[in-house]
């Protein structure tokens, strides 16, 4: 909503954060939301609401509280229990249109990068997709959002001057998750759901959770990942148990997940998933520019390969040269033994 | 059906510089590749075509060179390329970009499905494709991974999560962004890419397709772009580790212990 003068922007005021859920549970992404969130709110001198939009969500008020909320926006209803793209807009939409928060924040989560475009159009407000920092700027107060663009090969500083809220999604892990104060209580804010908002357009017919699957990518804070030199799936099978043992995910180069060998879920790069872990481990990845620009702000970056030229090796902080299929089995034995 | 596909022009990997005065990415004189998303796009919508007929058309914004990109789209058996390209949308954001398709895309008339990219691999946004549903009031579903069924105007779809995938059942008209897992985009012939040479690509100004032009360009933009710099470089200079496979796995494990990564 365009808002050009000093009074229409001083309508709109607190920080909301949107909660991600899964049946019966805040994904953390939401609490490290909440700990960039009140930070926000302390500079701007307002609230941090936390809004949960779904089926059941009443119960988890108490939780956003102790991580620093001061206010949940709940709608508790079965019309929004599954993630329907137009039910959960227009119900944000429309919540936005009525508390006229400052600054809405979203993970930057396949179901936040499907919501939040849709709302910043209905609205009418400017959007920064995946950002990895948010300050507020002292003179204007103003939300500046610090986004990776181009595969992290430039970093943005992106503001919204003249619209209202200043939106943002941010990426998973990037954010510090806030320290748990179970005594801190906070105001519950309860809408009803406008059965205007339900989409006539689109349902869920069936939400399946793979099981069993290891850790998530995009969550991982170590990644074991493999390339064409791993051979075969017998090769990911090997990485599968070093990933176990050190409570990491399994990902893959595009050559690998061409081949057959490991599933498109776990692909890194380019065209598969951009990952920030703590730690990167590329067994037999060469180093493909659409892999390197998937993976090269993690924050250690290992590579095992025979052939110390690859481009892996160069950018790598270890750079170990030797077989993979000797070594890795030798980690596991180690880290067993730890 | 008839059927829109996206597509966007990129700079090439290796390349990219910033226009001083937008701090947005230059897209003039750069070498430039059809983003790899948008593949997968293009083979869906031809995909359609072949089960339910119907038409395709490519859709792109951007300077003339997009032309190029255009006719990749062709060769590979669009039937139809559109170029909107007018200084008006120049400097565009999420927002002014995804107003300006969606208007090409009500001009058009009749359009029944909007396929995009799940993203572009230069802004990396993933904004457009919702931002254009919205401005068409119409459904969405993004990372569409599969598409089981097509039944009179209704499309069920397969859309990927973090954990899992749902399946939905959408009501055309709708726009959906999809993932490589969908398809495997086909190879242009050489008839084909030579037919591409000689088709039409319409280029359309704000004008033509009736663009209010205070929702476009850098003034119809919410967001600016107020700094751009390079990222922080690594910094860290490499240690090389060899020997045979217990001596190094000793060494590693010993290093990711010391940063309690273990």
């Amino acid at each position: 909503m365009i808002a050009r003068t000093d009074a229409e922007r001083n309508e709109y005021r607190h920080v909301w954060v949107v909660a991600e859920l899964r049946p019966g549970e805040v994904e953390s992404v939401t609490w490290e939301l909440l700990g960039a969130g009140r930070r926000l709110a302390d500079a701007r001198g307002c609230e941090l609401w936390c809004v949960l939009l779904g089926k059941g969500t009443a119960g988890l008020a108490g939780e956003c509280f102790a991580r620093g909320a001061d206010a949940a926006l709940v709608v508790d209803d079965p019309g929004l229990e599954h993630f329907v793209d137009e039910a959960h807009a227009n119900a944000l939409s429309a919540l936005i249109r009525k508390h006229k928060p400052e600054i809405v924040l979203c993970g930057a989560t396949a179901r936040g990068r499907a919501l939040i475009p849709r709302v910043a159009v209905q609205i009418h407000a400017g959007l920064t997709a995946d950002c990895t920092g948010l300050e507020i700027e002292p003179d204007s107060g103003l939300l500046l959002q610090t986004r990776p663009a181009f595969g992290g090969n430039i970093i943005a500083t992106i503001k919204s001057a003249d619209h209202r809220p200043q939106m943002a999604t941010v990426r998973p892990r990037v954010m510090v998750e806030p320290p748990i104060d179970p005594a801190r209580s906070g105001r519950l804010v309860r809408e009803s759901f406008d059965p205007a908002w339900a989409s006539k357009l689109a349902r869920v017919l069936e939400a399946i959770r793979h099981a069993g699957d290891g850790v998530r990518l995009g969550d991982a804070d170590f990644i074991v990942a493999g390339g064409r030199a791993m051979g075969g799936k017998k090769g990911f099978d090997m990485l599968r148990g070093l990933a176990e043992v050190v409570g990491g995910a399994l990902g893959a180069s595009r050559a690998a997940v061409d081949a057959g060998w490991i599933d498109y879920a776990h692909q890194v790069g380019q065209t598969g998933t951009t990952v920030q872990p703590k730690c990167y481990l590329a067994c037999g990845i060469s180093g493909q520019i659409q892999h390197l620009v998937g993976m090269q702000s993690a924050d250690l970056i290992i590579a095992i390969d025979k052939n110390p030229e690859a481009p892996m090796m160069k950018l790598a902080d270890y750079a170990i040269e030797g077989d993979v299929f000797e070594i890795v089995p030798a980690m596991i034995e180690e880290i067993r033994r730890l | 059906m008839k059927i829109v596909a996206c597509i966007k022009q990129v700079p090439g990997t290796n390349d990219c510089t910033i226009d001083p005065e937008t701090k947005r990415l230059k897209r003039e004189g750069v070498e430039a590749v059809l983003n790899p998303f948008d593949l997968y796009a293009l083979e869906q919508a031809m995909l359609l075509r072949e089960a339910v007929g119907g038409e395709v058309i490519a859709l792109s914004m951007g300077p003339p060179q997009a032309e190029t990109s255009l006719r990749e789209a062709l060769s590979c058996g669009t039937d139809r390329g559109v170029l909107l390209c007018d200084r008006a949308f120049a400097g565009s954001d999420t927002w002014a970009t995804s107003y300006a398709l969606a208007t090409a895309i009500r001009h058009l008339g009749g359009v029944e499905l909007v396929l995009c990219g799940k993203q572009a691999v230069d802004g990396d946004t993933a904004q457009v494709g919702p931002g254009i549903a919205a401005h068409l009031g119409w459904p969405q579903a993004t990372y569409v991974s599969a598409m089981p069924g097509v039944e009179g105007k209704r499309l069920t779809v397969r859309r990927m999560n973090e954990d899992g995938h749902d399946v939905l059942e959408v009501d055309l008209p709708a726009v959906m962004t999809v993932v490589k897992d969908l398809n495997t985009p086909r190879v242009p012939t050489l008839r084909s890419c030579l037919a591409a040479r000689k088709a039409t690509v319409t280029v359309l100004t704000a004008a033509d397709i009736g663009a209010d032009a205070r929702c476009l360009g850098l003034d119809g933009s919410p967001t600016r772009v107020v700094k751009t710099s390079p990222p922080p470089p690594r910094g860290t200079k490499t240690v090389h580790i060899a020997g045979d496979g217990r001596t190094c796995a000793r060494q590693i494990v010993h290093e990711l212990r010391m940063k309690s990564l273990v």
